[in-house]
């Protein structure tokens, strides 16, 4: 039994794997090139910076199913439009990484910046080359933490339809059938730790100093 | 179509056995108990792994784990082994926010102002001294940050639990569904009350978490510590 329907719809699921990738990583990446920016304006700005992460740590409390049934409103989307699923994804990653950009900012310990300024560089320079690489480590960890919760978070659409592979437990439930649901969990899960492990890789490969042991 | 009709007509609201205020309250049944019982499971052992600063690392890996796993997965895998009922609904519920718990616990024990530990030692006190009246007050905004991120937790998964069964707010989405495209506003208002839900608990746990705070650290870095523990 379990044989037959793997081998017959191996295609299917692995379209299903597709989605899936898509919907969790476009958003993460949309919302990484976001937040960069967004997080280096929002640092320098004391007061307004309260303000806006309080408005984001608002957003980041919503459930990801109410999120993707609201967004039609917003969006003037039909209910079973991808993009619903992939804009609230991106919400949500943005209210988190832009948390960490500015904590990595504020991390960099007054010495480094005041060195850099004393040796010349202008304030951009500063920002961009000194600045947000020592921010990186925050930032990685942001970046992992979101795609996790993405990968996971898509196949909650199924509720409303869609969902990729998360179809295969709405499959398993309406046929009270074990093994997509397996096949489901089982594929989330190692997409999910597969992502995470290659953020971890890149982290490591783009952030050399970090290799020569922990600064105190 | 008027997506707030649902939401705005009172008899949505005090229908028998189906309107939005019974709802709400078993959404919140459901919450406040799965958050409890992970709570007892996750608080003592967070303090012993933590103070014993043994299997940190696990404890982490765990917690990275437990964030991949899909929670309409895990529902629908224990309704088809358990069957609809408390325990089916109930188990993953609590599975899944104990490692929030446990992990901001166990983080909260193994950071504790380690002067302050030393001191306490010196002083002579025993270690279940030194964990009970040192360590766990200094623990304490990291541990409430655990639980504020497992009650948010637990509203979405509760909110998903609808699909399989389940009581709460997310019937209002999984029934509007099934309505058809005229069913949306009913589906809207589940997606608002939900939200609300979660923004109301959200905040409630920040707010305890800053009158726990024990006055040792500077203002900012509790702040930053508070804040940073509840993105992870």
């Amino acid at each position: 039994m379990t044989r037959d329907w793997l081998d017959a719809d191996v295609s299917y699921v692995v379209g299903l794997i597709g989605q899936h990738v898509v919907l969790a990583i476009v958003p993460v990446l949309a919302a990484l090139v976001l937040s960069i920016p967004l997080g280096c304006l929002i640092s320098r700005s004391g007061r307004f910076a309260g303000a806006v992460l309080a408005v984001f740590g608002v957003v980041r409390a919503i459930p990801a199913l109410a999120l993707f049934v609201a967004m039609p409103v917003f969006l003037g989307t039909q209910i079973l439009d991808p993009l619903n699923v992939a804009t609230a994804l991106a919400l949500y990653a943005v209210t988190v990484l832009v948390r960490c950009v500015v904590d990595g900012l504020r991390s960099v310990p007054e010495q480094v910046s005041r060195s850099a300024a004393a040796l010349g560089y202008r304030r951009w320079d500063q920002l961009v080359l000194v600045e947000l690489p020592l921010a990186m480590p925050a930032v990685f960890a942001g970046v992992r933490v979101v795609t996790v919760t993405a990968i996971a978070a898509v196949s909650v659409a199924a509720v409303i339809g869609t969902g990729a592979l998360g179809q295969l437990f709405a499959t398993g439930l309406s046929e009270a059938r074990l093994t997509p649901v397996l096949v489901g969990l089982v594929l989330t899960v190692v997409l999910a730790l597969l992502a995470d492990g290659l953020i971890l890789l890149i982290q490591r490969g783009t952030l050399p100093w970090r290799r020569a042991g922990r600064p105190a | 179509m008027n997506v707030l009709g649902y939401l705005l007509d009172p008899a949505s609201w005090m229908r028998p056995g189906d309107g939005i205020v019974l709802r709400i309250i078993q959404h919140l049944v459901l919450t406040v108990v799965a958050v409890g019982i992970a709570a007892v499971v996750a608080v003592p052992s967070g303090v012993l792994i933590g103070h014993a600063r043994r299997g940190h690392a696990a404890v982490l890996g765990v917690s990275q784990v437990a964030r991949s796993v899909p929670t309409l997965g895990l529902l629908v895998l224990m309704v088809l082994l358990i069957g609809v009922g408390d325990v089916g609904v109930g188990l993953p519920l609590v599975i899944l926010a104990v490692p929030p718990i446990l992990a901001a616990t166990v983080t909260g024990m193994r950071t504790a102002d380690h002067g302050a530990v030393h001191t306490a030692r010196a002083l002579g006190l025993s270690p279940v001294q030194v964990a009970v009246r040192i360590e766990l007050p200094l623990a304490a905004p990291r541990m409430v940050a655990g639980l504020r991120s497992a009650a948010v937790q637990v509203v979405a998964v509760t909110t998903v639990a609808a699909y399989t069964g389940a009581g709460g707010l997310g019937r209002l989405i999984v029934d509007g569904q099934r309505v058809g495209p005229g069913g949306y506003p009913q589906m809207f208002a589940g997606a608002v009350l939900v939200a609300g839900l979660a923004i109301v608990l959200d905040a409630l746990f920040a707010a305890i978490g800053r009158l726990v705070v024990v006055r040792t650290g500077s203002p900012r870095r509790i702040a930053e510590d508070q804040a940073l523990a509840s993105v992870l």
